[in-house]
């Protein structure tokens, strides 16, 4: 009713409500009853030559229903609301309904996930409830990017290689998944020089990982690494703490070849990776932090260790 | 002024205005005791219904009620059937199965669903069965509503409402016995701890069972079924239904035993009204067919116990068809046009649903799959350039056992499954009986291969084989056709 400002719009609607209702009870009482037309229990009238309407009557109970229909709305009024403004004896709300469901959903959630807060990384991936909830939480907030392999793609990390951007511990996992990431490699065609010199220096990276490569441009462009190393380190190895990733693997996540590399060198590439905290809870980021790092860590190496 | 508008306006005035209610108080049936060959045959075909109806949640099945519909799980168990939201094809065939059935008994027969089989006829019997050995017969009955209330009237209705009351909650106890297992059900009912959706429906039906049987019966029939309506739509003058053979029963009347017909000019119809006592829904069958008759039959039992007795020939009220009555002379009888057009369409097409569904049955894999795209990655390269496309496969289990699936697949040439030691990914998957599992695939082709291909989507199909986890017994294929995306 927020869009009708004066309160007499309520009693107005209040008013129709109550008035149909009566206007319904009289109405059945009033044609419950006919005048007798003609002696054999018909209406007198007879149409295309022999068709007679009778007078076949319902059961009375029958007519009880109809009555019944109109206390039901009558209670109903009283209880929910629906009468003009009238809030009901109940204090019914869809929204407050649906708080108490969410709350209720929140409670049993706290209990199924208490066994797991106190779990370390090798813990987690071990329980196969564990996994099972993981699972179903990467497919459905995680997957979207990563793929439902976790093998990501184009621009999306791989999360079952050991090769972290930022970290592949538990807790670094769970930062990532709380706060987001956000990976940034500045435009450094200025630092680097000309097109020829990007080339060079692109060589010379993918010497580092013993890509196919160009030695001699390689070795023209090792000169020019200096504009790299303080994020990417003087061998190449990168650095969690920035975010860097690593030259030496075989890892390329935004593709691979002399022109994927001389771009990003020249224009840069911001990358993010979206925080959720705000859809998923502490517990829960726990726990698929957890099934995360099972991904690279197998059963096989855990024991191992 | 002509003559007749003179008559008219004359019955104007001698007539009084008057009203009539259009609704009427229902007035109770109390049908006679019958007892005969077609009463035999419905009792019989009450035991049968409630036998099934009331045992078979109490049946175990593989640790299970062999019936058990759970709804929460959506999981259907049918002795060895393990039955899918999937699998809802079956609940229409049997439906179609139902109605072809109802629509071939009902052309050959008239309504014989109505009479011997309907859950509202069969109840009925039962409640009436209870309220005649309590209270006793029609005439006892009669006079005792009719009479004050005493102590005797008084523990009379007290226990037949009691048994009422009591057999309706056992059906409806038994009713939710084929959501909910049924002994754990039955534990439950000694504390009372049902749930609160299993106190409404053990409740509710019970309602309904105690207010159609007890109290509604007949008036379901008139005014509420569509069935009873719509079944004269398949009647036709070689349908059988009950009849009064008018020719040779009127005129009727009362007359001593070994009067000659002839000389006092009668048919065979003493006017007992015997037929009109046992109607359940008190009409009188020798004005002739009815919307109210069920087809119960009560009549041409009773007509033929008097037939004896007057050592008449049976069959005054007897099964029919209208051709038969208005040719008594033909000579191939009433079974002559039993298979006619309508007859023949509806038994075909109803033979034809019922082996479809049955083969569909009997070749039906214990096993589903669904195979579907991944959302997220289109298509990428892997580490070694190899062309990677992911799938996500819901693997249903349809039987009790833990069973383990392998893939394959087909299409392209190199194509292969990914193997991946690590992540959610598997060559071989286990899922548990009667559950389902989503399974990541990833499918790959070698840079070497792919470079021959064209960019874009390619049909490719993925095999799925399902093993018995236990003995390793294959169950079966299902191949699922999908698309690999080759990038640009």
């Amino acid at each position: 009713m927020a869009d009708f400002v004066s309160p007499s719009w309520s009693l107005f609607v209040a008013a129709v409500t109550v008035l149909g209702l009566l206007a319904c009870l009289v109405l059945l009482l009033v044609a419950s009853r006919r005048k007798v037309m003609a002696t054999d229990n018909t209406t007198g009238h007879v149409w295309d030559e022999d068709l007679r309407e009778l007078n076949n009557p319902l059961p009375r109970w029958w007519m009880g229903l109809f009555v019944l229909t109109v206390v039901f709305a009558a209670i109903y009024l009283t209880l929910y609301p629906g009468l003009g403004a009238h809030q009901g004896s109940l204090q019914w709300s869809s929204q407050a309904q649906f708080e108490q469901e969410q709350k209720k959903a929140q409670d049993a959630l706290v209990q199924t996930y208490t066994r797991f807060v106190s779990m370390d990384a090798a813990a987690l991936a071990a329980d196969p409830q564990a996994r099972a909830i993981g699972e179903r939480l990467f497919v459905n907030n995680c997957a979207a990017c990563h793929g439902s392999d976790a093998r990501g793609s184009k621009g999306f990390p791989n999360l079952t290689d050991s090769d972290w951007l930022h970290g592949g511990s538990l807790e670094q996992i769970k930062e990532t998944v709380t706060k987001g990431r956000i990976g940034n490699m500045p435009p450094m065609a200025a630092a680097v020089g000309t097109a020829e010199d990007a080339r060079n220096l692109a060589h010379y990276v993918m010497s580092l990982s013993g890509s196919p490569h160009n030695s001699l441009a390689a070795q023209a462009g090792k000169a020019k690494f200096g504009a790299c190393a303080g994020c990417h380190g003087a061998d190449g190895r990168g650095n969690t703490t920035l975010g860097a990733p690593n030259l030496t693997d075989k890892v390329w996540l935004h593709g691979w070849g002399e022109q994927a590399i001389v771009n990003i060198i020249q224009k840069g590439k911001v990358n993010a990776m979206p925080a959720q905290d705000k859809l998923l809870t502490a517990d829960q980021i726990h726990v698929l932090a957890g099934y995360v790092w099972g991904l690279s860590n197998t059963p096989l190496k855990v024991t191992a260790r | 002024m002509p003559a007749g508008s003179n008559a008219a306006a004359a019955v104007a005035v001698e007539v009084p205005v008057r009203l009539v209610s259009l609704y009427q108080k229902h007035e109770k049936v109390q049908p006679r005791t019958v007892s005969g060959w077609f009463q035999n045959w419905r009792w019989a075909l009450v035991w049968f219904t409630q036998l099934l109806f009331y045992g078979l949640p109490w049946l175990p099945w593989n640790g299970r009620p062999a019936v058990l519909f759970e709804l929460e799980a959506r999981r259907f168990y049918l002795f060895d059937l393990v039955l899918y939201p999937q699998d809802f094809i079956y609940l229409a065939a049997l439906l179609i199965i139902s109605a072809y059935s109802l629509f071939l008994f009902t052309a050959v027969a008239g309504r014989l669903w109505c009479g011997y089989a309907c859950p509202q006829t069969v109840y009925t019997e039962i409640f009436m069965w209870i309220e005649r050995t309590i209270e006793g017969n029609r005439a006892a009955r009669i006079k005792r509503d009719e009479g004050p209330w005493n102590l005797d009237k008084l523990w009379r209705k007290s226990a037949k409402q009691g048994a009422w009351v009591g057999l309706s909650l056992w059906t409806g106890f038994t009713f939710v016995g084929y959501f909910t297992p049924i002994r754990h059900l039955w534990a439950e009912s000694f504390t009372l701890a049902f749930g609160p959706w299993e106190w409404f429906w053990v409740l509710f039906y019970a309602l309904a069972t105690y207010g159609f049987a007890g109290h509604l019966r007949e008036q379901v029939c008139k005014y509420m079924c569509p069935y009873a309506r719509f079944q004269s739509a398949m009647f036709d003058k070689d349908t059988l239904v009950i009849t009064y053979d008018t020719a040779r029963g009127e005129p009727r009347g009362s007359r001593g035993r070994g009067d000659d017909l002839q000389a006092k000019g009668l048919g065979s119809c003493i006017d007992c009204g015997l037929c009109v006592q046992v109607c359940p829904t008190g009409i009188d069958i020798r004005r002739g067919l009815q919307y109210e008759c069920i087809g119960c039959a009560a009549c041409i039992d009773v007509c033929d116990s008097v037939m004896d007795k007057m050592h008449y020939p049976r069959g005054l009220v007897r099964y029919d068809t209208q051709n038969h009555l208005d040719q008594p002379s033909r000579a191939a009888g009433i079974g002559a046009r039993v298979l006619r057009p309508r007859v023949l369409a509806y038994s075909t097409i109803l033979l034809a649903i019922l082996v479809a569904m049955g083969a569909s049955l009997a070749l039906r894999h214990p096993f589903k799959v669904d195979v579907i795209r991944d959302r997220g990655v289109m298509s990428r390269l892997g580490p070694q350039g190899e062309v990677q496309n992911v799938y996500r496969l819901q693997l249903m289990n349809a039987s009790e056992q833990p069973q383990r699936f392998r893939f394959q697949v087909e299409g392209l040439p190199g194509l292969a499954v990914a193997a991946g030691a690590s992540g959610p990914m598997e060559p071989v998957a286990e899922v548990g009986g009667s559950q389902a599992r989503w399974v990541a695939l990833t499918l790959e082709i070698p840079p070497d291969k792919a470079q021959s291909l064209k960019p874009g989507s390619h049909p490719v199909a993925i095999i799925v084989q399902a093993l018995d986890a236990r003995d390793a017994r294959p169950l079966g294929l299902i191949k699922e056709k999908t698309t690999f995306v080759v990038p640009r």
